[in-house]
């Protein structure tokens, strides 16, 4: 069988299959990038305004899950929530073991990697904001929810694109570790095809080429954003 | 907390740092190799090795380690060609397989790193240098060099320890490093925080560890500024 065949979409191609589990692969990274934005504001905020403990906090936060290997934290929430879900099981009379969602605990564990990485990114982004316009919004007699919404987060989201269009990035190719506990999403697709019809290159190839589309796109579309966030500032 | 449990897992564990730090020395040693070669010809100006050079670290920036890894483990068993040809008896180990992965991963991460530090170097510089008569070669070995060594360092060893954390990896394709016994021991035991905390521990020992060295390179190459400024090259990325 030809490699277009196989990757098709005729009644023994892949290509169906592939596609359904690119869809997978999106829907997990756009989840725990979600959930990385929101655990990344947490920290940044607590870096920023946080109390002294507070502070430390979200300093060790930063540094443990931007130094351990990711596939530890996929191990720990995967396993981890097993056996507590089983502990839970047996109390409650179920037998034997109990597993958690793989999507769940997968998208999680990308999510609260992806939240430290955010975290320094929003950091980042409200150090470049002009002090002069806080001040004017205070004098202006703004409150702080206020000043919050309206000058504080527009800027920070305008300044952070460029750098959270580099965490998107890493959380797409992060997802593909949420294989090894067992989701459908593109990289396990190709290990099952390549298994099944013994052409493992031609798998790992296309798997390949999918997230090279998939991170083009993304690319361009985070081009685009900060293009558009940064019509209105004057450039050299 | 059960610390019989602890410390035994942490003994063990320990057996596999030996191996993961030659797949981050070795893979780093030769991708920086790599990573010169690629810098050199995308500043070569020649439009034919600037363009493969761009072609390199786009397709391996842009795929997960993990895809390398078993396009490189899996896939090229594929071919017969390969398995007849000299390169078989190492292409068939998940050992070497695991090295030459991590080395075209780093090398296009780090060719991006070397190209920014090279072009930090005022061009005023190598203006100058020019003018007093050095031949070219040796503008680039006392002048853009030594400088673009001390930019480029900081995201350098932000990069180091970007590796070390993803030798994890090399555990897919049966490599016993850290992770590896790791997930070995949680899978006979189920007792993911516990062996969570050890192997974290140990890895996070190693990066502190590579983090002060650089920091005191950082600050030996620099003696004219007292302390380390601040770092200039382009922002990291992982894989």
């Amino acid at each position: 069988m030809s490699y277009f065949e196989l990757m098709g979409f005729g009644p023994k191609g892949w290509g169906l299959l592939l596609l359904k589990a690119t869809g997978m692969t999106v829907a997990v990274s756009c989840v725990a990038f979600g959930l990385g934005s929101a655990v990344g504001a947490l920290i940044a905020w607590a870096r920023i305004q946080g109390s002294r403990t507070l502070k430390l906090g979200a300093e060790a936060y930063t540094t443990v899950l931007r130094g351990i290997p990711d596939l530890l934290v996929i191990y720990l929430l995967y396993f981890g929530g097993s056996a507590a879900m089983t502990a839970v099981g047996h109390a409650l009379g179920a037998e034997g073991f109990v597993g958690v969602n793989a999507f769940a605990s997968g998208a999680i564990a990308v999510g609260i990697i992806s939240g430290a990485y955010q975290s320094e990114i929003f950091r980042g982004a409200f150090g470049a904001i002009a002090r002069g316009e806080l001040e004017a919004a205070r004098a202006v007699g703004m409150s702080g929810r206020l000043l919050f919404r309206r000058i504080v987060v527009p800027q920070t989201l305008r300044f952070a694109i460029p750098g959270l269009g580099n965490v998107w990035q890493l959380a797409l190719k992060e997802s593909a570790l949420i294989s090894v506990v067992g989701l459908t999403e593109i990289l396990r697709q190709a290990q099952v095809g390549a298994g099944s019809t013994r052409q493992p290159f031609a798998f790992f190839i296309t798997a390949a080429a999918l997230y090279l589309m998939l991170s083009s796109i993304s690319g361009w579309g985070f081009q685009k954003a900060e293009a558009l966030g940064m019509r209105g500032v004057r450039r050299s | 907390m059960d610390f019989d449990f602890l410390g035994d897992t942490l003994v063990k564990l320990l057996g596999g740092v030996p191996l993961l730090l030659q797949l981050a020395a070795f893979s780093i040693a030769a991708g920086a190799l790599l990573a010169a070669l690629l810098a050199l010809m995308r500043l070569s100006g020649n439009a034919l090795f600037d363009a493969a050079a761009r072609g390199y670290v786009f397709v391996f920036r842009g795929t997960p380690l993990l895809v390398q890894i078993f396009l490189i483990y899996y896939g090229l068993g594929q071919f017969p060609e390969i398995r007849e040809s000299f390169a078989w008896p190492f292409l068939r180990q998940p050992y070497w397989c695991a090295m030459l992965a991590l080395t075209l991963n780093t090398a296009a991460y780090s060719s991006e790193i070397i190209r920014s530090g090279i072009l930090s170097v005022p061009f005023g510089q190598i203006e100058a240098a020019r003018a007093c008569g050095m031949s070219r070669s040796l503008v680039f070995r006392r002048i853009t060099v030594p400088q673009g060594l001390r930019v480029a360092l900081p995201a350098y060893g932000n990069e180091i320890i970007l590796m070390t954390r993803a030798t994890a990896l090399a555990s897919v394709i049966t490599l016993m490093e850290v992770t590896g016994i790791a997930s070995k021991i949680i899978s006979e035991t189920f007792r993911a925080v516990e062996v969570f905390i050890c192997a974290g521990a140990i890895y996070l020992l190693i990066n502190f560890a590579i983090s002060r060295g650089i920091a005191l390179l950082e600050r030996r190459l620099s003696p004219q500024f007292g302390s380390a400024p601040a770092p200039t090259a382009i922002p990291k990325l992982a894989r």
